[in-house]
C-alpha cells in the first residue's frame, strides 16, 4: 500500500489523529475491512502535499470506538457510514444518525458483516 | 424570531438527483442544515462477493454515470497494482484521453445545470449544445455516449486510429471556440455575478480542515489536484492545478470553466505524445492477498479506492470514497447564514453527485 | 366541446416528470439531454415539470431501494389520473447490475405499475424518445377510457 502505515490502539487513536491535525494533514477518509471474526479493521487515511499516511486500528466490534469527529468534523459522515454498515458504536459522535444515514429504519440486517450472504439471482 | 423547518428535496426541480436537506430557517436566513441521504444507496461494495474481479469493472463504472470512465480507470489501476501488471504506455495515454473527455462533458453538464439553477436557461442550452460534441466523440470512439467502458484489467479495449485522432482534434477546436464564446457570460455577466459572488463562502482553512475535494477545494485556493501525483500517464503531461482564491460560488464555477479549457489542452498534449504499442497485456490468475489504496482525480475531486484481495477471484473488500462524500461537510458549513433563495445555487456549487456519494 | 379540447391537448402536449430512483446518473443525464438543443423534445409539446400534480407521464430511472420506494409511491399517488409510467434503463426494468445488492428491491414495477420499459445501460436519448412516444399512445388510450 502506498504511504506510511502506523498501527494505533483504541486508547491512542484520538491523540494520534490530533497529532495529524496539528501536523497540517488533510483528512481524507476511513476504510474498513473484516480483520477476523468479530474484529473490525479501520484505516484512517490522511494526506499532506500528496503524501499518504494511514493509521491502522483494529477493534472488537462489540466495544464502542472513540469518535474523532470532535477533531475533524468531516469524520462525522464516514463514522455514521461505518455505523450503518457494521453496527458498531462510536463514543462522542457529534451528529449520530443512529444507523439511518443510508439505511431505512425498516432494514434490520447489518450489510457488511458476513452473517448475511447475498445470493446470485437467476 | 421563531425557527421554521423547511424540507428541501428529495424531489426538487433544481436537483436531478434525490438528496434531502432539513433547513432550519429564521425569517429568510438559513440557520442550520441537516442532510438525509440514502435515497440512492444500493450497496454495491458488497457485490465483490459474487462478481469476480473482471466483472467488477462493470459495476464500478456504474457507481456514477458521469465520472464512469475515471471510476473504471481507478479500479483497474488498483487491480493492476495488486497483481503487479505493467500496462503499456499507449493504453495509459488512451485512458488519459478518454478521462479528459469525460471531465469535459461532466463540467459542461454541470455548468449548464448551474446556469439553470439561477434561472439562466439560454446558457444551460448553450452549454449542453457544446457538450453534445464531446458525447459524439465518445460514441464514435467507444460506442457509447455516457458509460464508455473502455477499461479492462491490463489496458483498454478500444483503439483510436489516426483519422479518429485528427477528427477529435478538429472537433475540439470547434468546441473550444464555442466554449470561449461563453466565457464572458459565465464569468462577467451582471446576473451571474449577482447570484454567485460572495455566496456560500468557504475559506482556505475551512476547506482544508473539512477535507473538501476537487474544485470545491481549489476554489478556496488550495492547490490540490491528484493528477499532480502523476498516476497513469499524467506524469508525462504538462499540468498545473487551477485555483481561485475567493472561495464563493463564482470561484468554484470559474475553476470548473477553466478546467474545461485545461482538459482540451491535455487531450491535445496526450494525442501529440501518444506512443505506439499494444493495447492490453494478458492477465492470468487471481489477485493475490494484499491491500491497495489509490487516489485519482475525478471531475468532482479526488476519489479514493481501497481494495483488499484474498487470493481468490473475488475480492475481500472494495471501499470507494467519492468526492461528493467529502464535499458534504463543507456544504453544511456553507449553508448557515445564507438566504433561502440561494440554497439551490450553493448546493449545486459543490457539484453534488448523489449516486457517487451513496453507492 | 371543452372536454374534447382538453382530451386532445392532454395527449398532444404531455407534461412529463422525471424521478431519479437510485440510478447511476447515466440515464438521468440522457433524459435531460432529450430536452436540450440536439434532441429537443419540447418541439413535440413535451415539457419537463418538477411538480407531480402537474404531470401526466412519470419517467423513472434506476433501481428501487428501501428508502426511495415510499417517495416513488408517494409521487405516483400524487399524479392526477390518467397517468402513464415509463421505466428507463436496465436498472429501472429489472435492477440491472445492482439486482443482487443488499439495499436493492428491484425494478420499478415492484412498486408501481409500469406501461413502457426502455432498455439500455444507459438508455440512449433516441430510445427514451421512442419510449415516450409509445407511452403517449397508451396514455391517449387511457384518456379515451377515462371518459
Amino acid at each position: 500500500m502506498q504511504g506510511k502505515v502506523i498501527d494505533v490502539t483504541i486508547d491512542t487513536i484520538v491523540g494520534e489523529v490530533m497529532n495529524m491535525k496539528n501536523d497540517g494533514q488533510r483528512f481524507v477518509t476511513f476504510s474498513t475491512y473484516q480483520e477476523a471474526e468479530g474484529k473490525l479493521g479501520i484505516l484512517y487515511h490522511f494526506d499532506k502535499d500528496l503524501e499518504d499516511t494511514h493509521l491502522r486500528l483494529v477493534v472488537d466490534m462489540d466495544k464502542p470506538i472513540p469518535s474523532v469527529s470532535g477533531v475533524y468534523f468531516a469524520a462525522m459522515l464516514v463514522e455514521n457510514e461505518i455505523r450503518d454498515q457494521w453496527d458498531v458504536k462510536f463514543d462522542g459522535l457529534v451528529l449520530d444518525f443512529n444507523r439511518t444515514l443510508f439505511l431505512d429504519p425498516e432494514v434490520t440486517q447489518v450489510p457488511l458483516v458476513s452473517n448475511v450472504k447475498i445470493q446470485p439471482k437467476k | 424570531m421563531a425557527i421554521t423547518v423547511i424540507p428541501f428535496g428529495p424531489q426538487h426541480p433544481v436537483l436531478p438527483e434525490p438528496i434531502h436537506l432539513t433547513l432550519k430557517v429564521e425569517d429568510e436566513i438559513v440557520k442550520e442544515a441537516i442532510p438525509a441521504l440514502g435515497y440512492v444507496h444500493r450497496g454495491l461494495e458488497r457485490l465483490v462477493e459474487i462478481r469476480d474481479y473482471h466483472q467488477m469493472i462493470t459495476v464500478c463504472e456504474r457507481v456514477c454515470g458521469i465520472c464512469s470512465m475515471i471510476h473504471g480507470t481507478c479500479y483497474s489501476q488498483c487491480i493492476e497494482e495488486l497483481m503487479d501488471i505493467e500496462v503499456t504506455d499507449r493504453a495509459k495515454m488512451l485512458r488519459v484521453i478518454w478521462s479528459e473527455l469525460h471531465r469535459m462533458h461532466s463540467h459542461l453538464l454541470w455548468l449548464g445545470l448551474f446556469a439553470d439553477a439561477f434561472g439562466f436557461e439560454a446558457l444551460f442550452m448553450q452549454f449542453w449544445k457544446v457538450r453534445e460534441r464531446i458525447m459524439d466523440i465518445n460514441e464514435a470512439t467507444a460506442g457509447s455516449r455516457v458509460i464508455v467502458s473502455v477499461n479492462i484489467i491490463g489496458g483498454v479495449r478500444a483503439d483510436l486510429s489516426p483519422e479518429q485522432l485528427r477528427w477529435i482534434l478538429s472537433e475540439l477546436d470547434i468546441a473550444e471556440k464555442e466554449i470561449k464564446d461563453m466565457q464572458n457570460t459565465i464569468m462577467n455577466d451582471y446576473t451571474v455575478k449577482t447570484r454567485t459572488c460572495g455566496i456560500g463562502v468557504l475559506s482556505y482553512d475551512q476547506a482544508y480542515e473539512l477535507g473538501a475535494a476537487g474544485p470545491t477545494l481549489r476554489g478556496s485556493g488550495v492547490a490540490s489536484d491528484m493528477r499532480m501525483n502523476g498516476y497513469g500517464a499524467y506524469g508525462e503531461l504538462d499540468i498545473e492545478p487551477i485555483i481561485e482564491t475567493a472561495g464563493d460560488c463564482w470561484a468554484r464555477c470559474t475553476v470548473r470553466f477553466r478546467e474545461v479549457l485545461q482538459s482540451i489542452d491535455l487531450v491535445r498534449q496526450a494525442i501529440s505524445k501518444l506512443p505506439e504499442g499494444e493495447l492490453a497485456v494478458k492477465v492470468k490468475g487471481n489477485p493475490p492477498e494484499g491491500e491497495v489504496y489509490a487516489r485519482v482525480e475525478q471531475p468532482r475531486g479526488e476519489c479514493v479506492y481501497y481494495i483488499k484481495g484474498n487470493g481468490t477471484k473475488n475480492l475481500d473488500r472494495l471501499r470507494i470514497r467519492t468526492p461528493t462524500f467529502a464535499n458534504i461537510p463543507p456544504l453544511l458549513t456553507m449553508l448557515p447564514e445564507c438566504e433561502l433563495a440561494d440554497v439551490p445555487v450553493i448546493v449545486l456549487s459543490i457539484d453534488p453527485c448523489i449516486s457517487c456519494t451513496e453507492r | 366541446m371543452f372536454g374534447s379540447f382538453i382530451k386532445k391537448s392532454r395527449a398532444k402536449s404531455p407534461w412529463i416528470m422525471h424521478f431519479d430512483c437510485g440510478s447511476c446518473n447515466g440515464c438521468d443525464i440522457e433524459v435531460l439531454a432529450c430536452l436540450t438543443p440536439l434532441y429537443d423534445v419540447e418541439r413535440f409539446g413535451i415539457i419537463n415539470v418538477g411538480n407531480p400534480k402537474h404531470a401526466d407521464v412519470l419517467l423513472v430511472t434506476g433501481t428501487v431501494n428501501h428508502r426511495n420506494k415510499k417517495v416513488l409511491k408517494n409521487l405516483y399517488d400524487q399524479m392526477p389520473e390518467p397517468k402513464a409510467v415509463i421505466a428507463i434503463g436496465a436498472c429501472g426494468n429489472t435492477g440491472g447490475v445492482f439486482r443482487e445488492a443488499y439495499n436493492v428491491v428491484g425494478g420499478v414495477d415492484k412498486i408501481i405499475p409500469v406501461d413502457v420499459y426502455v432498455p439500455g445501460c444507459p438508455a440512449k436519448p433516441e430510445a427514451i424518445i421512442d419510449g415516450v412516444v409509445l407511452g403517449l399512445a397508451k396514455f391517449a388510450q387511457k384518456v379515451e377510457e377515462a371518459e
